[in-house]
């Protein structure tokens, strides 16, 4: 079941094309990995989403059903650009976002108990927004995304900004609701959150989907088939099949090795072949990082 | 709508919580009141008694001075030196000194004092000396007093309108002072709340919140929400204002237990025609001031006060959204001001032709309807020109919400963007 598809959405800003025929569908309860450079269309896309601008063509569907007002109370959206009335207290600053979002006063009072539990926050409410400090106000504008109970989550660079602590408590609680069966739409540049977090992606490069999957279909895609061995002597020459990518020197007379295997050939012959020429120490193969693939998909975007 | 009843709410208690809009209140009818009280406390003050000492060497005026109730006067018959040295001692407010006159080359009256006297003494009395040797001159050219009296004449015009429902009473000194109240009121109010439409504005942007908001409400429900919530603000403290100001000036009326018909008698005895009227005259005023239908007028004030801050709230609403800072907003807060400001420049030529063609097109055009209209009310202008004028605000201001919504809606998500009229035109023009 897919909690939200997007079928030939587009989108233009005078002459500017922000989104051209895009199609996604996302699986519900997945962490679904929304990439792609600046000014590629990630918050357009987003935008839509939550009903802040309208698309000039295509169909957006939340559960099958088209998108509508009622939705907002659907989707918790914690945008790039956030920030608080100043001068609100925290806890009539919570009462209001989330009555807007249409839960009842006496809902919200409870939502609001549970998470300061959870953040051991209690003592927050009567205090005022600009007496926070940045990282106090991060966690309440994270619960204000959450508080109304949403289904569809959608976090805009959520961790810009955040100390290193704030960042695995959010981590934390992201994976809590993923858990809770909830779906997580997670925007960012930060490859090393994609990697730990997401279970599915889609990369936009120029207002258009360039890459989309599940994180494991893409990787593999993604192989060369390339080893990195660790090993005590210098490799000189490799039989046929195998090729010599790279190899560095490390301390006391071990040295990297990167190998690529073509024609067909397995991992285990070149083990083989390496047994006898030097001391293996490791053998591993060489997965691209989502980093890599990002850069080199952005890039051979570009060129093509 | 729900949401927008939120927004309204937020929007009104945190402005109405600050400890500024309490001040405000609290300082605004102090000082209305200030204004209407202390003049009148000061000429009360002035009913303690004071006493002229007259030495009156040309023997002319001898019990011609009349005391009214705060000055009275005493003759001497000592000599000057005698009344001067006297005079600090005896605790009097001065000493007249008339030597021998020459009727026709009248010099050297002097007027002795520890303090400068007050312009209101100085003047009624040269104004009584004047007057007093004009009399005795007229005598003895053979004009007896009687004569005199009937040559004297009085005119006090009156003045009457004539409408559907017949003749009545009118008093053009009144009606300018309450349209003038009025009008200015409303372009005092437009302008405060204008601005603190366009802060509100520029602060959900500058903090951020706007997009969090948005992903809630539609741009034009925070919008309006906004609007209205300020111009509630804006009509709680005009209320404050008026009740406060009535507490304050009857408090202190009652307190110093002052008649307001007294403040009219600081003059001299030489207004001799004046003076047993003086009630009459307050009772005249207060009666014209009847003539004045009310609440007709704060009826229509209330009309105009509301329509003019949604049509001037909803400009300044657009005006905060396409920039980032107060700075940016001057240019385009401009355009918007000048026909405001235009509206109390025209004021004068209104109050000279009422009901001419300019007050009846300055008082139909929405820009400066809300403040022209009040100021011809209290001359009763016809009742279809009040009409069309409010028709043409609402129209006016149901255009200014639309075309401030759609620049709004753009605006709000725009971030340091330069933005210049051109843009404007653009996002106007933008498919949604």
């Amino acid at each position: 079941m897919n909690i939200l598809t997007v079928e030939n959405t587009y989108k233009a800003y005078g002459d500017f094309k922000a989104l051209i025929d895009i199609n996604l569908s996302i699986p519900e309860g997945s962490i679904f990995g929304l990439l792609g450079p600046n000014g590629a269309g990630k918050t357009t896309l987003i935008r839509i989403i939550t009903q802040i601008i309208a698309a000039d063509q295509g169909s957006i569907k939340i559960n099958d059903e088209p998108l509508n007002i009622k939705h907002i109370q659907t989707i918790g959206y914690l945008p790039e650009e956030r920030g608080l009335y100043k001068k609100m207290k925290v806890g009539e600053h919570l009462l209001y976002l989330a009555q807007l979002k249409g839960l009842s006063k006496k809902e919200a009072m409870e939502q609001i108990k549970i998470w300061f539990r959870k953040f051991d926050i209690a003592g927050w409410w009567g205090k005022k927004v600009e007496d926070l400090s940045k990282g106090m106000q991060q966690k309440i504008q994270f619960i204000i995304t959450v508080l109304h109970k949403p289904k569809l989550i959608i976090l805009d660079e959520p961790f810009s900004g955040f100390d290193p602590i704030n960042v695995n408590i959010i981590k934390d609680e992201i994976l809590n609701l993923a858990k809770e069966g909830n779906t997580i739409i997670f925007s960012t540049h930060r490859m090393e959150s994609v990697e730990e977090l997401c279970d599915h992606i889609v990369l936009i490069n120029k207002a258009e989907i360039i890459l989309e999957g599940s994180k494991k279909t893409i990787k593999e895609d993604y192989k060369t088939n390339t080893f990195e061995v660790e090993h005590k002597k210098l490799i000189s020459e490799l039989d046929d099949g195998f090729d010599l990518k790279n190899q560095e020197q490390l301390e006391d007379g071990f040295y990297r090795t990167s190998i690529k295997i073509v024609n067909g050939k397995s991992p285990n012959e070149l083990l083989k072949t390496l047994i006898d020429k030097v001391e293996v120490h490791s053998f591993i193969e060489k997965i691209p990082s989502m980093n890599e693939i990002f850069i080199s998909t952005v890039q051979g975007g570009d060129h093509a | 709508m729900h949401k927008i009843g939120l927004i309204i709410r937020r929007e009104y208690l945190t402005r109405v919580r600050k400890k500024s809009f309490i001040i405000m209140s609290l300082l605004g009818p102090i000082l209305f009141g200030l204004v209407g009280v202390i003049p009148i406390w000061l000429a009360s003050r002035e009913g303690d008694e004071k006493v002229i000492e007259v030495l009156d060497e040309s023997g002319y005026f001898r019990g011609k001075f009349e005391g009214t109730g705060s000055v009275s006067f005493s003759y001497l018959d000592n000599s000057l030196d005698d009344a001067k040295s006297d005079l600090n001692s005896n605790n009097s407010y001065g000493l007249l000194f008339i030597p021998k006159l020459d009727l026709d080359n009248p010099t050297g009256i002097t007027f002795f004092a520890e303090n400068n006297p007050s312009i209101e003494i100085q003047v009624s009395l040269e104004r009584f000396l004047k007057n007093e040797i004009e009399n005795i001159k007229l005598d003895q050219s053979g004009i007896d007093q009687e004569k005199l009296d009937k040559i004297k004449t009085d005119i006090d015009l009156n003045i009457i309108n004539i409408t559907d429902k017949g003749e009545k009473e009118g008093n053009v000194g009144v009606a300018t002072a309450v349209g003038y109240i009025a009008a200015m009121l409303i372009y005092f109010f437009i302008f405060l709340y204008g601005v603190q439409t366009l802060r509100g504005v520029i602060e959900e942007k500058t903090s951020r919140i706007v997009e969090v908001i948005i992903s809630s409400v539609k741009p034009f429900q925070l919008m309006m929400g906004k609007i209205i919530g300020i111009g509630a603000v804006g009509l709680t403290q005009l209320l404050l204002w008026v009740i406060l100001t009535f507490v304050i000036y009857q408090g202190v009326l009652t307190f110093y237990d002052i008649d307001i018909s007294k403040s009219k008698q600081i003059e001299l005895a030489q207004n001799t025609d004046a003076t047993p009227n003086a009630d009459a005259d307050m009772t005249e005023i207060f009666e014209k001031i009847n003539t004045i239908n009310f609440p007709l007028m704060l009826g229509t004030f209330l009309f105009y006060f509301l329509g003019a801050y949604l049509f001037y709230g909803s400009l300044f609403a657009a005006v905060g959204s396409a920039v980032d800072n107060d700075a940016d907003a001057q240019q385009f807060q401009l355009p918007i001001t000048l026909p405001l400001i235009l509206s109390i420049v025209l004021l004068t030529a209104i109050l000279r032709d009422p009901h001419g063609s300019l007050a009846f097109w300055a008082s139909i055009i929405p820009f400066t309807s809300p403040v022209v209209m009040m100021m011809r009310m209290p001359f009763d202008p016809p009742v279809w020109h009040i009409v069309l004028s409010m028709i043409s605000l609402v129209i006016g201001f149901i255009f200014t919400t639309w075309l401030a919504g759609r620049i709004y809606r753009i605006g709000i998500l725009m971030h340091g963007a330069k933005v210049n009229y051109k843009i404007l035109f653009k996002w106007l023009m933008m498919r949604n």
